[in-house]
């Protein structure tokens, strides 16, 4: 627990200014801040052994090589992945998603089969299911909340039929906050010989994610959320799968051989990752994995839990304050959204950005839940292991403040 | 730690125009309409006006949802357009986008913007340039008749 207490040293964005207040930075859910030992790795790569990978017979290129394969590596162990050669390096959680289903998922989806998601879906997890359907004239079911915020199991088993091909989740959302069940999704996905898709964005640095146990057929997120670089991402998918998918992109390096007139394909990962690949940020992928390792992930989960036991009982205490996703801290994770009553969130935000508490406001990339829940945006503070209890303070205190401020012309 | 220089933008007018917002609703049989989308925010806005034989706007209205901003600057551009020519009109519009921009303005053209002209710190708070000028852009596409967005297919 000492290495945490120290750890703000290792983001130094932490002690800036914003309009000439502290830094209180809960935007975590959007980005979290990358450390130092992560860019030093980075840019100790660059400026000593910067090389294309996969392609050469030198020495820089075994070394660039050699690193990339490493990242690969502590991929697969952070997610207990059973072998490297289930990860793909993608750019992010939305290009994994995007490739499922316009790979395997263009394949094996035919007119009057179900894709079934959950109505707290990002975008992501859900365009390119709602494209897919509608080229194959397939259909995209819900999976719908229950009054606690929490997602319904029960209408997951009613939803989920034999028709269903593919049933894509987010492990935890980034608006409620909540953590779904997805090990039993899988479970009843499985039962009628479906693909459990699941979107890990909001799960993987927060607590420990093992893709054997939830039985995940895929698993997808992003680096950036996790410490690392912007366009890093990856993707999981189990080998049977994996076998079957075709490849996403065509070009360099994911070829076996090609002729005039033909190509056969490489073995896999390297099919599916076509052209000269964001090298330097997988390797600071890599470095920022190490970093959670040497923090435990254990720890961050405890941390945050901490957190969130001391802040949502607090916001809940405050009047006008509607929170969104589960009531109890138990069930958070860092993710809290709130409105203000009568103050538009945007307006909430700004006030907010006066007081260097940096938030973000709108529809966080899932309307459709949005407007289930009969709004068109909220407030979501989202808190990361090395926000503070004075966050947490200077959170209360800009509700309060803010409210106090528009109030005053009623 | 407080909200002082909050003041620059929420004027005292901008809170009143904002939760007591003037010509709300909807114009019936209107000659023009339109709807806008803050894609950041999610906020929609929706106009419908009309013009006379003379392209004198006679009647506007929105409706729809938004933050104090938004919903003020709303308030105040159709109350500052209202009974204008529909070129007076657009030359408002040009006004308040250059003053949101923060160009090059006279005192006379920001003097024919009214109420509106409060807005002028906006551009102090970049973040919330579109909450302000939405509803301007609105009036454009309702007079200049842009088409209608489309579905994407
Ligand atoms: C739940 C969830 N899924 C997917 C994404 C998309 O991640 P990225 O933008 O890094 O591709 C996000 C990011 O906001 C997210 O919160």
């Amino acid at each position: 627990m000492n290495k945490i207490n120290n750890i703000r040293d290792e983001f130094p964005i932490l002690n800036r200014k914003i309009n000439n207040e502290p830094l209180v930075y809960l935007d975590n859910a959007a980005t979290s801040q990358i450390p130092i030992s992560v860019q030093n790795v980075m840019r100790e790569f660059e400026q000593t052994a910067r090389s294309n990978v996969h392609r050469s017979v030198d020495t820089l290129g075994n070394i660039a090589t050699a690193k990339y394969e490493e990242s690969r590596n502590l991929v697969k162990e952070l997610i207990n992945a059973p072998s490297q050669n289930d990860i793909i390096f993608t750019s992010g959680a939305t290009e994994s998603l995007n490739m499922i289903a316009f790979t395997l998922g263009n394949k094996i989806i035919e007119k009057g089969d179900e894709i079934v998601i959950t109505i707290m879906e990002h975008h992501s997890n859900i365009i390119p299911w709602q494209q897919l359907a509608r080229k194959k004239q397939a259909s995209l079911k819900y999976i719908e909340l229950c009054d606690n915020g929490e997602l319904d199991l029960a209408d997951a088993r009613t939803k989920i039929t034999d028709k269903t091909k593919i049933v894509a989740v987010t492990h935890a959302s980034n608006v409620l906050g909540v953590i779904n069940p997805v090990g039993e999704i899988s479970q009843i996905a499985h039962q009628h010989d479906a693909i459990m898709v699941v979107d890990g964005a909001q799960a993987v640095g927060h607590f420990p994610v093992d893709v054997q146990k939830l039985d995940a057929d895929f698993y997808a997120f992003s680096g950036h959320k996790i410490f690392g670089p912007t366009g890093t991402g990856i993707l999981y998918g189990k080998q049977k799968l994996l076998k079957k998918m075709p490849p996403y992109r065509f070009g360099g390096e994911m070829i076996a051989h090609v002729t005039r007139a033909n190509a056969t394909w490489a073995q896999i990962p390297q099919k599916f990752e076509a052209g000269t690949p964001n090298y330097t940020g997988v390797i600071g992928l890599g470095a920022a994995i190490e970093f959670l390792n040497q923090i435990g992930i254990k720890n961050i989960q405890v941390k945050e839990k901490e957190l969130v036991k001391y802040v949502l009982p607090k916001i809940e205490n405050i009047p006008g304050i509607t929170v969104y996703g589960p009531k109890e801290w138990a069930k958070h994770t860092g993710v809290i959204s709130i409105n203000l009553a009568g103050i538009h969130p945007h307006d909430v935000a700004t006030a907010f950005d006066e007081l260097g508490v940096e938030v973000r406001a709108g529809h966080h990339c899932a309307e459709p839940l949005m407007t289930d829940l009969g709004i068109t945006a909220t407030v979501r503070a989202s808190f990361d292991f090395y926000n503070t209890k004075a966050d947490a303070d200077a959170l209360i205190n800009a509700i309060k403040q803010t409210e106090d401020f528009f109030n005053e012309f009623r | 730690m407080n909200l002082d220089r909050l003041k620059l933008l929420y004027k005292d007018i901008i809170l009143e125009q904002a939760n007591n917002p003037q010509n709300t609703g909807r114009i019936r049989n209107p000659t023009n309409e339109t709807n806008v989308y803050n894609p950041s925010c999610g906020d929609k806005l929706h106009f419908t006006c009309t013009l006379d034989k003379n392209k004198k706007i006679t009647a506007i209205a929105f409706e729809g949802e938004g933050c104090s901003i938004s919903q003020a600057s709303a308030s105040m551009m159709t109350q500052v357009v209202k009974g204008k020519s529909t070129k007076q009109a657009i030359e408002l519009s040009k006004i308040f986008s250059d003053m949101a921009m923060g160009k090059k303005h006279s005192q006379e053209d920001l003097e024919k913007l009214g109420d509106a002209q409060v807005l002028i710190n906006i551009m102090q708070f970049p973040a919330r340039i579109k909450c302000a000028t939405l509803s301007w852009w609105a009036l454009d596409r309702m007079l200049l008749g842009e088409k209608r967005d489309k579905k994407n297919d």
